[in-house]
């Protein structure tokens, strides 16, 4: 019996051991809990958003502000679940000062309620959910990426009116994120005077192309494509050998062809055009200089997924700066991360709109061979482009998130 | 009439995929009555090996069949050492093979980490056929030829050889099988060799199609248990009807009712279960 | 003299107490991943009444925790339902699927049972993904706020939810306990040591598993109720493949038919996922190992395990429990 007793007494010690004691001293160093996935399918876009992120860090000496700097890594497993305990965590248990990074739209929208209820300065690295910046508004959050929209509203222009397309079809990934890409694009490429005829919808994760490819109309005169990952890498080469790559020029989302896939994709991709915040290949001594430095250190071309969680570091850095590293105190250092304006990011200038987005420079790239390398070069920028692009930001939110069916389909 | 033909040739080049992977889950299914969740692991890690094999050798035959005997061997292991024991423990089996699934994705994103790849295939398999009007990737032709091979050779192992006569005893009546003499030992462990070695070329194939990268395991592994339920285990016959039908209703399901993808796909799967709780071809 | 540990009723009365005071003293992380654990000993003790008892294995058990969770995710922010009618309507939906699925599903056993099961599972899993209008899809349904009770503290914070929680688990607990304990549930037992024998004695062996099944569904709803509550967030992962198979998991390291034992493996499996990723992110390897090592090394479960152990060690005239 006494043993029992004495068990259960050292039970409990232990567990209350677990738990961090509270109170420690006020100027330790900087806390930030940096949320991605780094297992499962999503892995190595994890893996890039990390190591943007402690790449910025390692740069500044692990300080900012003339304080110490700790990042502690959390896996989401890509279940938004896991994301809100490991933000509970980060936010209860670490006591972080700021949390960054997430690029899931299922993530993002779990945590977004929390963000706020917590009252913790968050800055969203690569998450491009439209509504987390529009009609859902998160107080206690920023976001360094972009909206899934953003770069397609001036790319439907340039489309209808530069290349001179007519007719457009699109195929993309059956979810929030295709829906918004197909969306921002149809919108203005119609207002310019094109005409998407044709929206096809393979969904998330899509392996044979096989039942959409056949679909495609053949009076169309080029193919609108979103892909995202794993999905991006097949469906060039499919396209191809379905025989559409002669007749039908490829443009699309800049997903589907960014530094992230373009290592195992070949010759097939070569002459696509697509909008996207970054490329590679831009040149600019910061951003060789970036180039450089995180191919060196990582072994690969940093995509769109490290620069923007390179930028998300930067800002956190800059915030915390201008509120000369005090910051304990939550509001004004959300406040200094609204009025951070970057002039030298290696994606060129950034500063936020009022609803915490980023108005940057829109890059339109096309796939071209280099030294045997297949890189996004720069063929047109279009300079300071907002979520909203040229429309009012009341008029743009009256109208409902673009979805699979907003904008409608009047031609097909 | 493009739109039939075309979809027609692309549910069968899919289906000839699914035969591949499922065939030999089939014959382990109906012989061993072991749940393989692992089965999607053999696909995976066969299409990652044949991926290092390409980079180091640049053969693409060669990368087919190092992928194929490594993860055969690797199948074998796991089946001798653990669940050779747990034969009629539908739970055991289950919660060890997840397992091994489990553990095989954490190392593959070890050692080949997390992007993803597609395995460069030979010159003379890309580009398309043309024929008036239609493309038909050669690629494609590639997986339904060895597909077709891999059925036939199967065929006239278990129908023209003793061995294969051992191996369909075995799956009929395990117990029978011992009492006439058969290595009933032996010959499991040939048959679950041969399906991993299947799965893992099946996972070489589509590498070149669809590509290689971490997740793999666990999306064809729904499809790979579909085929085997609607064929019914232990049938190669229902494996090569279920595959082809799965692979057609799948292409069809996704091009004319494209909102409702996965349910054109389990719905079936159930609703035949549900008449035949045995797949079309197989044996209580 | 009572020389083991899982004996009975002081070691259940330990556990229990520790449950209802430690909640101040713990750590806010370890509180969460504690509530998190008793939602999930619910579902996995509703597993336990199929595949420990009855001895069903099902790889779809997941679904109902969807559909319960998925009830108050679109009742709660569609409709603003309060908590007291989206708990009955979110047990009804997933009794009603259950008594379905259970037609269908029952007409086999064994490997054949486990394949219908998983096909059911994957048919609500893609209802789950692909009907956006109802469900956003992968997006998933968010901002689903706290139960309103009208209690003095509120359901928003964490101690309170967390005795919210252990109330549900404690009344999940005492009615199954009751179940089990009935002469359904020993039918139920009986059922699970030879159908054909209970066939011969004269009981309608498909009604009491029919009626098994249901009410694992129900309870499987329940938890998934507490689940949507909790997180305010539901998605299709809460309901795919891996998670019917981890329930699996749960009852089996536990120790199935034990009751208790499925909540202690409920427990284990989310701590370890939690905790362990932490420190290193190699957790499913050790998640894999563990799968392994449980049906190598204690294939009875830890409760299992123990009382085995404890009738071997007792003395005297065995003791038969359930």
């Amino acid at each position: 019996m006494k043993r029992r007793i004495i068990a259960s007494l050292l039970a409990v010690v232990a567990v209350i051991a677990v738990g961090p004691s509270r109170g420690w001293a006020q100027k330790g160093p900087i806390k930030v809990g940096f949320l991605t996935q780094m297992t499962g399918g999503g892995a190595a876009v994890g893996r890039d958003m990390s190591n943007g992120f402690t790449m910025y860090i390692e740069e500044a000496g692990k300080q900012i502000a003339g304080r110490k700097v700790e990042v502690i890594i959390e896996d989401t497993q890509g279940d938004p679940a896991q994301a809100l305990t490991k933000l509970r965590k980060l936010v209860e248990s670490d006591n972080v000062h700021a949390v960054a990074g997430i690029f899931l739209a299922n993530e993002g929208y779990a945590l977004a309620p929390k963000v706020d209820e917590y009252r913790i300065p968050t800055v969203w690295a690569v998450v491009s959910a439209d509504d987390l910046t529009q009609r859902k508004p998160v107080k206690w959050a920023v976001r360094t990426g972009w909206t899934s929209s953003q770069p397609n509203h001036p790319f439907g222009e340039y489309v209808a009116k530069t290349l001179g397309y007519k007719k457009v079809v699109t195929v993309a990934a059956d979810y929030a994120f295709g829906w918004e890409q197909v969306g921002g694009f149809q919108r203005t490429f119609e207002e310019a005077g094109g005409q998407v005829i044709q929206k096809l919808w393979p969904p998330l994760g899509t392996t044979d192309f096989g039942p959409y490819l056949p679909q495609i109309k053949r009076d169309a005169d080029a193919v609108f494509a979103v892909m995202v990952a794993a999905m991006a890498l097949r469906f060039p080469k499919q396209y191809q050998d379905a025989g559409l790559k002669a007749r039908l020029p490829l443009i699309g989302g800049g997903t589907t062809f960014d530094e992230f896939v373009l290592p195992s994709l070949g010759d097939e991709a070569i002459g696509s055009i697509t909008p996207l915040i970054y490329s590679a290949a831009i040149d600019t001594p910061v951003n060789k200089r970036f180039v450089k430095e995180f191919r060196t250190k990582y072994g690969k071309v940093p995509g769109y997924y490290a620069e923007a969680s390179y930028s998300a570091a930067r800002w956190i850095a800059e915030g915390a700066k201008a509120v000369g590293g005090n910051v304990e105190d939550k509001d004004k250092f959300l406040a200094a991360l609204r009025k951070v304006e970057v002039s030298d990011a290696p994606r060129g200038p950034i500063k936020l709109d009022a609803y915490g987005n980023p108005i940057q420079t829109i890059y339109v790239r096309k796939v071209e061979k280099k030294d045997g390398e297949l890189w996004n070069t720069v063929i047109q920028t279009f300079p300071a482009v907002s979520q909203f692009w040229k429309y009012k930001p009341e008029d743009f939110l009256k109208q409902p998130v673009y979805d699979r069916n907003y904008p409608a389909c009047k031609y097909c | 009439m493009e739109f039939w033909v075309t979809q027609t040739f692309n549910g069968i080049s899919y289906g000839a995929l699914l035969f591949l992977l499922a065939g030999g889950l089939s014959l382990i299914f109906g012989m061993m009555r072991i749940v393989n969740m692992t089965h999607g692991s053999y696909y995976l890690l066969g299409g990652y090996v044949a991926l290092t094999v390409i980079w180091r050798t640049g053969s693409f035959v060669l990368a087919i069949l190092v992928g194929a005997l490594a993860i055969a061997i690797i199948g074998v292991g796991e089946w001798n050492a653990f669940l050779k024991r747990l034969s009629g423990q539908e739970l055991g089996q289950v919660l060890t093979t997840m397992g091994f699934a489990l553990i095989f994705q954490d190392l593959a994103l070890i050692i080949w980490g997390g992007d993803p790849y597609t395995i460069p295939v030979p010159r003379v398999l890309s580009g398309a056929y043309q024929i008036g009007q239609l493309y038909f990737p050669v690629y494609r032709i590639f997986i339904i030829a060895v597909a077709a091979a891999v059925a036939l050779i199967l065929w006239l192992v278990l129908e023209q050889t003793r061995v294969g006569a051992m191996m369909r005893a075995t799956v009929d009546d395990p117990e029978m099988a011992r009492g006439v003499g058969i290595n009933v030992h032996g010959i499991s462990m040939v048959v679950f060799a041969l399906g991993a070695f299947l799965a893992a070329v099946a996972g070489v194939v589509a590498g070149g199609f669809v590509g290689v990268y971490p997740g793999a395991d666990f999306e064809i592994l729904p499809y790979a248990f579909v085929v085997v339920i609607v064929g019914g285990m232990g049938s190669l016959k229902g494996a090569l009807i279920g595959s082809l039908l799965v692979g057609l209703l799948d292409n069809f399901g996704k091009a004319l009712f494209p909102e409702l993808s996965y349910f054109t796909l389990f719905a079936p799967m159930a609703a035949i279960l549900a008449v035949r709780p045995t797949g079309l071809y197989g044996r209580a | 003299m009572r020389s083991a540990l899982f004996s009975g009723p002081p070691v259940a009365a330990i556990i229990f107490l520790l449950l209802l005071i430690s909640p101040p003293f713990l750590s806010s992380f370890l509180l969460t991943l504690l509530t998190q654990a008793l939602i999930y000993a619910i579902l996995a003790m509703s597993l336990d009444i199929i595949l420990g008892y009855t001895g069903l294995a099902s790889l779809g058990h997941a679904a109902y925790f969807g559909l319960g969770a998925y009830s108050v995710g679109i009742l709660a922010t569609r409709y603003g339902a309060g908590f007291w009618v989206v708990l009955p309507l979110g047990i009804l939906l997933a009794v009603a699927v259950a008594a379905i699925f259970g037609l269908v599903a029952l007409r086999a056993t064994g490997v054949y049972f486990l394949m219908i099961t998983l096909a059911l599972g994957m048919v609500v899993w893609g209802l789950a993904h692909r009907w956006v209008t109802m469900t956003q899809g992968d997006n998933g349904i968010s901002a689903i706020p706290r139960p309103e009770l009208g209690l003095p503290l509120s359901l928003a914070h964490s101690i309170p939810f967390y005795y919210f929680a252990l109330a549900g688990f404690l009344i999940t607990f005492w009615i199954l306990r009751v179940i089990v304990r009935s002469p359904f549930g020993q039918t139920l037992v009986g059922i699970r040591e030879s159908e054909s024998r209970m066939r011969t004695l004269g009981y309608h062996v498909w009604l009491h598993k029919y009626i098994g099944f249901v009410i694992a569904g129900g309870f499987g709803g329940f938890a998934g109720v507490l689940w949507a509550c909790y997180n305010g967030f539901v998605s299709p992962v809460d309901l795919q493949l891996a998670t019917s198979v981890e329930v699996l998991l749960m009852v089996a390291l536990g120790g199935r038919g034990t009751l208790l034992g499925p909540a202690l493996g409920a427990a284990i499996i989310v701590l370890l996922k939690n905790l362990v990723s932490v420190y290193t992110h190699r957790w499913l390897l050790i998640l894999g190992v563990v799968y392994i090592g449980t049906i190598v090394y204690a294939p009875e479960g830890i409760v299992g395990a123990v009382r085995q152990w404890a009738r071997r060690a007792t003395p005297g005239p065995l003791r038969s429990e359930t």
